[in-house]
């Protein structure tokens, strides 16, 4: 069912700084949809607004048809799994669980049912009787988590769940709430700043920016059609190219012509015009790299380098390569094994190649984008 | 014993000095005096007896006890229930705000005690401007006598004991983890219902703290009764300096301060033992 969650037009300020800029979002029923974005990017702004923690300035939160704007946080049907957990320290794991029952005023027949259910789903019945400070972190985890949907939200929201957790349990807990949400199939809003998370655990996407929502879509879509050069350097790397459109190339194929290449092609499903100027994204691992150069293929882009570094990190190899005054970061799975069978090293003169649909342009650029990315500053495109 | 614990020993050993020194032995001082006859001349005479506990019931002790006693339980929960808001309120405000809000609450502190009860008595005397007000308003008539009663024992009790219950809530409040009453507010509880449950709950060593620091030092009131009550609402610390200074009978004296030592006492010992047990058996089990 499409439009269950709708936040239509929010804004936040603090004191006259813009936190979250006019975002708007639907969300479907029983999704995982994640916001992404570096901190500071207003994801937990509008997630404290959806709980009804913070009061936006303008705006409305509509639920299954319901307006819950003006609700405060006890009326919505929405509850939240809190950055460090916030566990109540004075009661049990058992009766943390069973606090929004308890508040719902049901039976201690009804609690004792759904906790010890919820403690299940979680795997915690054990501990039931121990007190926050005598779990680890990843058991606190999952109390937060049983805790918070004790009470059946229609929503949940998890504000970054895993950020205080090491990497391995990070891994495990991934799993562990996917498969919760498979079992409960309660609609996740996951907050996040590591695009890892949200791209393994999300049915989709909003990336955001400086309080506004820069791109809507499935992981897979941000990725391979990032609308702006920040969605691009935020989620993975990238490689970016000023150009300008110098003609077309068959139907929906562009000429480009860059500085100090030779002409590229590019699928134009921007519908630019000859003249206008373009920026292309192009990720280092749809670059292939050869010491012969390729037969020319119609959508093949090929140009000549010379190999500046590598980066051997053994599922993958990290070349920068420069081409002529542009200097490309380019990724190669086994390496080793895709090449010829003596390896290439440093000055050595290369051949780079891309297909035309993995160049992609972009809608929106901005110069101080580059500095997601993890090349350094100066070495950044020209 | 190994170093270390020799170690924490020595730290403590001038505290500890000092304590048993100037207030152990000087307690049990006053508890023996208190099986000693009293000499003819006000001082303490020779020998040991239980005579002056048979004095220490006479009809007119227990009225006085249970008026200490409800005077200083009523002056904390009154404490308590008006600092806790306070200590609230002071844990969220800014880092500026705060200083300058507990400077102010300490700020009396300046001033000496008896002078400011007197400054109570001079407000509630009948001619006073407090009464005077109150008379203007039509509240009062002006036959009220607002001084000499209990409840202005009460009211200057409050007004002297409040900054020591707001302190030490305070200190808890301020390690309280605020991102708790969101939770609560999550999970169904309305605005109250969270502080009651989380909040609470939370600054509980605070409330201890804030109860131990009221509730034992108002039991031993002695000035604020002496100025601002009258014969009606004498509390045991005026009894205690009636014997002394002006019946010199020191031994009843001593007797009265033991009794009221113990009924402070008792509590202690018996929360001290419960709580022991409670750590033996290993914490709380599910109800």
């Amino acid at each position: 069912m499409d439009g269950f969650i709708e936040l239509r037009g929010i804004r936040k300020k603090f004191q006259g700084v813009p936190a979250v800029d006019d975002a708007s979002l639907t969300l479907k029923r029983g999704e995982v949809f994640s916001l992404l974005g570096p901190s500071g990017c207003g994801k937990t702004t509008l997630l404290r607004i959806l709980g009804g923690f913070e009061t936006p300035d303008a705006g409305r939160i509509i639920i299954d048809g319901q307006d819950i704007s003006d609700l405060p946080p006890n009326k919505r049907p929405i509850n939240t799994v809190f950055q460090n957990y916030a566990l109540f320290p004075h009661l049990s794991l058992w009766d943390n669980v069973g606090f929004g029952l308890k508040m719902a005023g049901k039976s201690r027949k009804v609690i004792d049912e759904e906790v010890e259910r919820m403690l299940e789903l979680v795997d915690l019945v054990d501990h039931a009787d121990k007190k926050p400070h005598q779990i680890s972190g990843g058991q606190k985890q999952r109390v937060a988590i049983a805790r918070a949907l004790i009470n059946k939200p229609q929503l949940l929201l998890l504000d970054e769940p895993l950020a205080a957790l090491d990497l391995k349990l990070r891994q495990r807990m991934l799993l562990e709430l996917d498969r919760i949400h498979d079992e409960v199939g309660i609609t996740f809003l996951y907050v996040t700043h590591d695009q890892g998370e949200a791209m393994s655990l999300s049915d989709r996407i909003a990336v955001m920016n400086h309080g506004k929502i820069e791109q809507i879509g499935r992981p897979v879509e941000v990725y391979e059609a990032p609308s702006s050069s920040f969605v691009a350097a935020f989620i993975g790397d990238t490689n970016f190219f000023k150009a300008h459109v110098s003609g077309t190339a068959g139907e929906d194929y562009s000429r480009l012509s860059i500085e100090g290449l030779p002409d590229v092609q590019a699928y134009n499903d921007k519908k630019l015009q000859p003249g206008q100027q373009v920026f292309l994204s192009i990720r280092p691992e749809k670059f292939r790299i050869n010491r012969e150069k390729p037969v020319d293929t119609e959508r093949y882009n090929t140009i000549h380098g010379k190999i500046l570094d590598i980066i051997y990190l053994g599922s993958n190899t990290k070349f920068r390569v420069e081409c002529d005054g542009h200097i490309l970061m380019i990724t190669q799975q086994h390496a080793r094994f895709m090449l010829d069978t003596t390896p290439l090293t440093w000055e050595e003169e290369v051949w780079v190649s891309w297909n035309a649909d993995d160049g992609y342009m972009l809608q929106r650029y901005e110069e101080a984008d580059t500095h997601l990315l993890n090349l350094t500053a100066e070495d950044a495109v020209p | 014993m190994n170093q270390r614990k020799w170690r924490e020993w020595a730290i403590s050993l001038p505290s500890m000095g000092w304590l048993v020194f100037f207030f152990v032995l000087p307690t049990l001082l006053v508890c023996s005096i208190a099986f000693r006859p009293r000499s003819i001349n006000g001082g303490i005479g020779e020998g040991w007896t239980f005579g002056t506990w048979l004095d220490v019931l006479q009809p007119s002790y227990p009225l006085v006890v249970w008026r200490t006693l409800w005077l200083s339980a009523a002056t904390t929960v009154i404490c308590l229930l008006l600092a806790v808001p306070v200590a609230y309120w002071l844990a969220r405000l800014s880092r500026e705000a705060r200083n300058w809000m507990l400077l102010l609450i300490i700020l009396p502190f300046w001033t000496n005690f008896l002078i400011r009860v007197f400054a109570w008595w001079s407000l509630l005397h009948s001619e006073g401007w407090l009464k005077h007000t109150l008379v203007w308003m039509g509240v009062a008539s002006p036959d009220t006598q607002l001084l000499y009663n209990e409840w202005a024992v009460l009211l200057v009790l409050v007004y002297t004991y409040i900054p020591f219950a707001i302190l030490p809530l305070f200190a808890s409040a301020e390690k309280f983890d605020f991102g708790l009453l969101d939770a609560a507010r999550d999970l169904g509880a309305g605005k109250l219902r969270a502080f009651m449950s989380v909040f609470i709950p939370g600054i509980s060593q605070g409330m201890i703290t804030a109860f131990v620091v009221v509730f034992i030092p108002a039991l031993g009131s002695y000035a604020i009764p002496e100025i601002v009550g009258g014969p009606q609402s004498e509390m045991i610390g005026n009894k205690i300096a009636q014997k002394v200074f002006v019946d010199r009978n020191l031994p009843h004296a001593s007797a009265l301060a033991t009794l009221l030592a113990l009924v402070v006492l008792l509590p202690v010992i018996y929360s001290i033992i419960t709580q022991r047990k409670q750590k033996r058996t290993g914490g709380t089990k599910r109800q």
